[in-house]
């Protein structure tokens, strides 16, 4: 155990450590990007020009230059080029943005997913689980940033039930917040909804037929404890799995799309902002940390499994 | 990364297993094709999303002929100031507080509206598609001939050659999807590859391309580990063939229903990456139309101008959600048993 622990957190480290130096040269190796000549602006000399260079050590070599932005992310001393803000800073703020928006959401897809896809399973073929698999797919094919125009524009704007868009915090008003929050819930939540059930719909289809399933209904358990006891235990293994590593992503500034539709000011947002500005220091910080906290997640998500099931031990 | 089999690697290395199912009344002896053909025909649904998805493809295709013909503009021409006759009345395309004028179901002019620089919804919604689609196909192909490539390579040679491979695929696995075509995106919208420039249709389609190989590439990978291990790859290596040739001619022909399984969902999931670089500013660039920054240009007037949001998003979601359904029936016709999936 302790073995696959160790071979695990390596392996984690060490993707990390990839994901860090590519993403650090993809967004190094643009052309015509030397940051010293957008920061002095257009009438800099060469001095000017040089004494910016120094400072930020764009004249240095390129691994002294790639140990600098790391250390400036992790201690959160990172400014964007064009606004001159602390990405850090912006990130803290836009942090209990994102939480709100992820944990809710992944309360409901989460929740709403286990039902849709035990319904389906347990109605396989008829007319319920018919229905089921098609608003599912109805739910992959739409694009948060559409569903949340659609609503926003029906709801808010037609129907006057919900906010426009924006965001307020927990701690000022929870039921504005509430309100606030539950279109985007809804928007992130269709995405995942669509597909964690017919993941959940297939898995369960598995496992009716081993042989465990049979050995319950055998010793003569009612279908709802098979069901509940049995079946469900083992086929949410891959869903939780799932939810695990999109909950990460979603935090991370997965949720961009859903963000920057409802205007939350989340991480996401801003990710999506700099984007628009064009501004390297802020995505990089974000795609970086986001990255690595999937990264990690991941990691962590082995591990309990390995503690959980000795198969994936002995197999890792 | 490889630790727990992820959902979407594992497959049935025996297909004809998955075959025994599938009705009384065949001769025996009946190919896995024509089954799976006899199959899909039954399945009244995912025809129908397939031929709704062909329709779409063909109005694309045809945007130039509309475009010219029909509706006389092009997309990318604006018309500001101009007026038009609907139903007797004379009305700004563009009205004086900048709102375009909403669809006038006239075929020939502005029959989906305007947009805030006065061009034709309609016109820019076929071009807008034909891009997304261009981009999707090209995408597709890209991903799967990578995929393909990696995936058998490394399932194959196994050792070192897979370690690496592996390694790579793990690499961009970790990337949550989006925040790569962002990375991807910007860089090159930036910089531009080589020669290419950054406002190229082709630059989205290779970053998206890019982005979804490890979801082809592992499973690809997890089929070859069995597949090699069968007799008739044996028989192949004690008759001399070569690597390549027992690669592209032995092994290559028994994936192909996983190959055919996968082009949709692929499909799908590219025309919706595109849309979702596009609405952000990264995927396809301004004039050019694309569902995607349609609807991103749409969002600057609701709730005045709606239609230009809806359109396009309407659009988008049929064609997604045909060749969805229509993927979905492909898979259960030709690999019951397979657990073909995709992350989003």
């Amino acid at each position: 155990m302790t073995r696959f622990i160790v071979r695990r957190l390596l392996a984690m480290l060490l993707v990390m450590f990839v994901i860090s130096v590519i993403t650090f040269l993809l967004f190094e190796a643009i052309p015509n990007g030397n940051p010293a000549f957008r920061l002095a602006g257009r009438t800099a000399t060469t001095a000017e020009i040089h004494q910016i260079e120094v400072k930020y050590g764009f004249n240095k070599p390129i691994y002294i230059q790639y140990l600098r932005s790391m250390k400036n992310i992790f201690t959160g001393k990172a400014y964007s080029y064009t606004q001159g803000f602390n990405v850090w800073d912006e990130i803290k703020t836009g942090l209990p943005k994102t939480l709100s928006l992820a944990v809710g959401a992944g309360i409901i897809w989460l929740l709403v997913s286990i039902l849709f896809g035990t319904l389906a399973a347990i109605r396989a073929g008829k007319h319920t689980d018919r229905v089921l698999t098609v608003v599912s797919m109805l739910g992959v094919s739409l694009p948060p940033f559409f569903l949340g125009a659609v609503l926003i524009y029906f709801l808010g704007y037609k129907a006057n039930i919900f906010p426009l868009g924006g965001y307020v915090p927990l701690t000022q008003n929870p039921v504005q917040w509430l309100v606030h929050l539950i279109l985007p819930w809804f928007t992130l939540s269709v995405l995942f909804i669509g597909f964690y059930s017919r993941v959940l719909r297939s898995t369960i289809l598995d496992t009716i037929n081993e042989d465990y399933i049979r050995t319950a209904h055998a010793k003569g358990l009612t279908d709802r404890q098979v069901l509940i006891r049995h079946t469900l235990r083992n086929s949410l293994i891959p869903i939780i799995s799932l939810w695990g590593l999109d909950f990460a992503q979603v935090i991370g500034g997965g949720a961009i799309l859903t963000e920057s539709v409802y205007n939350l000011h989340g991480v996401g947002q801003l990710a999506a902002d700099s984007i628009g500005r064009l501004d390297i220091i802020p995505i990089l910080e974000i795609v970086i940390l986001a990255s690595f906290f999937v990264v990690v997640l991941a990691a962590v998500i082995d591990i309990v499994y390995a503690f959980l099931d000795p198969r994936i031990r002995l197999a890792g | 990364m490889a630790t727990t089999s992820a959902p979407g690697t594992e497959f049935s290395d025996d297909l004809s297993a998955g075959f025994v199912d599938a009705g009384g009344d065949l001769a025996p002896g009946t190919g896995p094709w024509k089954l799976g053909w006899r199959r899909l025909r039954r399945n009244k649904v995912a025809l129908f999303f397939g031929g709704v998805f062909l329709v779409i493809v063909v109005l694309c295709l045809l945007a130039p002929v509309y475009s010219q013909d029909i509706a006389h503009v092009s997309p990318s021409l604006g018309n500001i100031t101009g007026t038009i006759r609907v139903g007797g009345k004379t009305e700004n395309i563009v009205s004086l507080t900048g709102i375009p004028i909403g669809p006038t179901w006239d075929p020939s002019h502005y029959f989906l509206g305007a947009d805030t620089l006065g061009r034709d919804t309609a016109v820019r919604l076929l071009y807008g598609g034909r891009n997304s689609l261009e981009i999707g196909a090209v995408a597709t192909l890209l991903t799967m001939v990578l995929a393909l490539i990696v995936g058998i390579a490394a399932g194959y040679f196994r050792g070192i050659a897979d370690g690496v491979l592996s390694r790579i695929l793990d690499i961009i696995w970790a990337y949550p999807v989006l925040l790569l075509g962002i990375t991807l995106g910007t860089v090159i919208a930036v910089g531009g590859i080589g020669p290419i420039k950054g406002s190229n249709l082709l630059v989205p389609a290779f970053v998206i391309g890019f982005v979804y190989i490890p979801y082809v590439a592992k499973p690809v990978r997890g089929q070859v580990l069995q597949l090699r291990e069968r007799e008739f790859i044996d028989a192949a290596r004690q008759q001399g063939l070569s690597h390549a040739r027992i690669m592209f001619s032995e092994i290559m022909p028994n994936l192909s229903s996983t190959i055919l399984v996968f082009i949709p969902l692929i499909l799908a999931n590219a025309i919706l990456l595109e849309a979702a670089l596009s609405y952000l500013g990264v995927g396809v660039e301004p004039p050019n139309p694309s569902w995607g920054n349609m609807i991103a240009d749409g969002l600057t007037t609701i709730p005045e101008a709606f239609h230009n949001v809806l359109v396009p998003g309407l659009m988008l979601v049929l064609a997604v959600m045909s060749i969805n359904i229509f993927g979905d029936g492909l898979r259960d016709a030709l690999d019951p048993r397979a657990k073909v999936r995709i992350a989003h």
